[in-house]
């Protein structure tokens, strides 16, 4: 039977999620926690199911995240790089879709490069599709994971107050995060230099700032977003050096935050970009490796939810049923 | 291939409506061969004479044909997309008696022979009637001026880059200078390619999708640089597709000090917004692109009160290879023959205008723009006429267009208008009239 408490077959974003999806994704993967530092971390809750990592773009700790989270649920898994010159030898993402669901996968972690492709594939196949990043839209599990991450530390999500900042325009991070956390109750800064802010976000419910003292100030959590290299030679901003000054994670400005306030980063990190090494590292304040560790423990829960939805939708097909 | 010439035909009981003269009532057309002889409430008295035969409307407008300004012929060079045979028979179906191509073909249409083949294949064709655009410059690359005097000649009406905007303010300066020596009308895309590297309209839903948007200033910024070179040079320019409500407002003020500037919109922007590219839909990736719902509005106040003289189909096949794909790699343009019509007259049915100021922007505007002798239904003038009931309803489906690419932004969408008979120089090209309004015809006699 489908999984009544997220009756969902795809998880493409966290738009259109409510509150109790959230945090019963969030609760099962708690649990997934305590499993993956105890001895025995394997299990057979997927035995016998398939999980395909399909990424036509590079990564290595998504991927290996997702990879990592099907074996500890005992599943079979497959890695597919798919490289974007495969869409040049003139197979189209609709193509390699019906290819792959011919396979009969249970779920698809999905990572691309355009915005919206991972919704594409996902109307064209019988499986679950988890979106492992598109474009610069959404990136569902990492918002999960960070929201995983200060809901152990803090013990809540609701009224807490975060700030996200750097390279907005262009993170699929930043999105599924402000989602969730302003589905979840809690207050949302970003702060970047304009040309790194998307138009008309302050609509969305954030609160936006382009200095870092004035956005920092009183801020539970400090959200750093990785700014691509290729954006920092004068297009977006004149140069690493100006950049780091200005919105540069360091001892000063973080003076400004709450004395306890975490500092995240979804990785990976450009140390002397966007965050000083001093302040990464920092075991008081960083919780950057844990960020790490509960992405596997939220990837096994969301995986675990989707096969199952999967199984149950197939089910049904193959009774004659209509599926919903 | 010859064809019989038409005799005389009179089309009785007919809602005629034609721009030229006003006249929106009862009446009756008199075509002998290719022209119109006569329009009157009654020319006949119920004594028909014996040699002529009868048409009759049965009630339904009998207006001149469609006279669509905008449309991207796929012939030469992308033939799968369209073919001059499969964009003539969508247009004649759509009411539609001359369409005027870009020049975007490839071949592109910059100099005379690449003219001369489509104006043969047409002609061949015998269907709508085919005029086109000349390139404004070499190659559409923006550089250097096409020969702009000898393409006149040759027969294009007017001159565009297509798709492209002339970004070159001094290109645009001289060719606007150059065209005004011939008296030849520019027709620009008005958007300024710096600013338009997005893929949908600038704003909130941009935001949320997690694509890049071209800001409304990509149109407002380069429709003012152009009417100040308009001042400067005295040419004659015309803004294709505007959507946004400053571009109204700039067209107005344009028009207001005397500049011989003139604009035109598609369906797609008085009759959608941004919204319908949620979900990611490739159809509804157009450009400019589908802009948020208060430019949607000053598009149809601008129609209203006569800023924007033409409405025009802004046709762009493209097949579903160009489409099925993520959105930002997919192609713009959306398939506008076969909804001009029907969606136009939204314009009429949600009482934005009068029935005959929607056809007059359809016919008889975009025909003196580009110095066409059409749209009207004057004695003398060639009889191309359109039988079409406003009050049909029907949903449009893609999948059944005769154009041979099926991107429609309006696929599902519910419509109301429907051609039921397509004269070109006084003969049927397309035929949709009741068989049993025939037969009453014939008793008639």
């Amino acid at each position: 039977m489908r999984d009544l408490a997220f009756p969902h077959r795809h998880l493409l974003g966290i738009e259109g999620l409510t509150p109790a999806e959230i945090n019963y994704l969030l609760d099962l993967s708690d649990r997934y926690v305590d499993v993956n530092r105890s001895a025995q971390k394997t299990s057979e809750a997927l035995a016998g199911r398939t999980i395909v990592n399909l990424f036509f773009e590079n990564s290595t700790r998504t991927r290996t995240s997702f990879e990592l989270a099907a074996k500890r649920l005992g599943a079979n898994v497959i890695n597919m790089q798919v490289e974007n010159s495969s869409v040049s030898k003139g197979e189209t993402l609709i193509d390699t879709a019906v290819t792959l669901n011919a396979m009969h996968p249970d779920v698809l972690a999905v990572r691309h490069p355009d915005s919206g492709a991972v919704k594409l594939l996902a109307d064209k196949v019988n499986c679950g599709v988890v979106n492992g990043g598109d474009g610069s839209h959404e990136h569902p599990t990492q918002a999960l994971l960070d929201a995983l991450t200060i809901r152990r530390r803090k013990g809540k999500l609701n009224g807490l107050l975060v700030a996200i900042c750097g390279d907005v325009l262009h993170s699929r991070v930043a999105r599924s995060n402000f989602l969730l956390l302003l589905t979840m109750g809690a207050r949302v800064r970003i702060i970047a230099p304009r040309t790194l802010i998307p138009s008309a976000v302050d609509r969305l419910g954030v609160e936006v700032f382009t200095d870092m003292a004035a956005g920092l100030k009183d801020v539970d959590i400090v959200m750093m977003l990785r700014v691509q290299n290729e954006r920092m030679r004068g297009s977006f901003i004149p140069s690493v050096r100006e950049y780091f000054h200005f919105f540069g994670l360091d001892r000063e400005k973080l003076a400004q935050a709450k004395p306890d306030a975490l500092i995240m980063h979804p990785g990976p990190m450009n140390r002397g970009t966007e965050i000083d090494s001093d302040v990464a590292d920092d075991v008081e304040r960083s919780v950057i490796r844990e960020q790490v560790e509960l992405g596997v423990a939220v990837r096994m829960a969301v995986l675990e939810v989707l096969a199952n939805n999967s199984m149950a939708q197939n089910a049904k097909g193959a009774l004659g049923r209509t599926g919903t | 291939m010859s064809i019989a010439k038409p005799g005389r035909i009179a089309y009785i009981n007919a809602r005629v409506l034609d721009p030229a003269s006003g006249y929106d009532g009862p009446g009756e057309v008199l075509t002998s061969g290719e022209e119109i002889v006569d329009v009157g409430r009654k020319l006949f008295d119920g004594k028909l004479p014996a040699d002529v035969d009868v048409i009759d409307c049965d009630g339904m407008c009998l207006s001149p044909g469609l006279v669509d300004m905008r449309v991207q012929l796929r012939e030469p060079g992308e033939e799968h997309k369209e073919s001059l045979k499969s964009a003539s028979e969508a247009a004649v179906a759509s009411g539609v008696t001359t369409m005027v191509c870009l020049p975007n073909t490839n071949p592109i249409m910059d100099d005379e022979p690449t003219l001369e083949f489509v104006a043969r294949r047409a002609r061949l064709l015998a269907l709508t009637k085919v005029y086109c655009y000349g390139a404004v410059t070499k190659g559409l690359q923006g550089k250097e001026l096409a020969e702009m005097g000898l393409l006149a000649e040759a027969g294009a009406l007017a001159f565009t880059d297509a798709t492209r905007a002339i970004a070159d303010a001094q290109v645009m300066r001289r060719a606007l200078q150059y065209g005004a020596t011939f008296g030849l009308m520019i027709v620009q895309h008005p958007e300024e390619p710096t600013l338009a590297t997005g893929v949908m309209n600038a704003g909130e839903i941009a935001t949320r999708m997690g694509l890049s948007g071209i800001p409304r200033e990509a149109e407002i910024i380069m429709l003012e640089r152009d009417i100040r070179l308009v001042a400067m040079t005295g040419g004659r320019y015309h803004a294709a597709h505007i959507s946004t409500a400053d571009s109204v407002e700039i067209i107005a003020k344009a028009k207001a000090d005397g500049l011989k500037v003139t604009c035109d919109t598609a369906p797609f922007y008085f009759a959608l917004n941004e919204l319908a590219v949620r979900d990611y839909r490739t159809f509804a990736k157009l450009s400019p692109p589908l802009r948020a719902d208060e430019d949607r509005q000053a598009i149809v106040e601008g129609l209203k009160s006569g800023v924007i003289d033409a409405i025009a189909s802004d046709h762009a096949p493209q097949d579903s290879d160009s489409k099925r794909l993520p959105f930002p790699q997919a192609a713009f343009g959306g398939s506008g023959l076969e909804t001009l019509l029907a969606v136009s007259l939204d314009l009429y049915h949600n009482e934005h205008m009068s029935l005959l100021d929607v056809m007059r922007r359809l016919t008889l505007a975009p025909a003196e723009l580009l110095g066409l002798q059409a749209g009207s239904l004057a004695k003398g003038r060639k009889a191309d006429l359109t039988i079409f009931n406003p009050e049909e309803g029907w949903k449009v489906i893609a999948d059944n267009f005769i154009s041979k690419s099926k991107n429609s932004p309006f696929d599902g969408r519910p419509v109301q208008g429907r051609v039921l008979r397509t004269v070109v120089d006084g003969r049927t090209v397309f035929n949709a009239m009741p068989a049993e309004a025939k037969h009453a015809s014939a008793k008639a006699r």
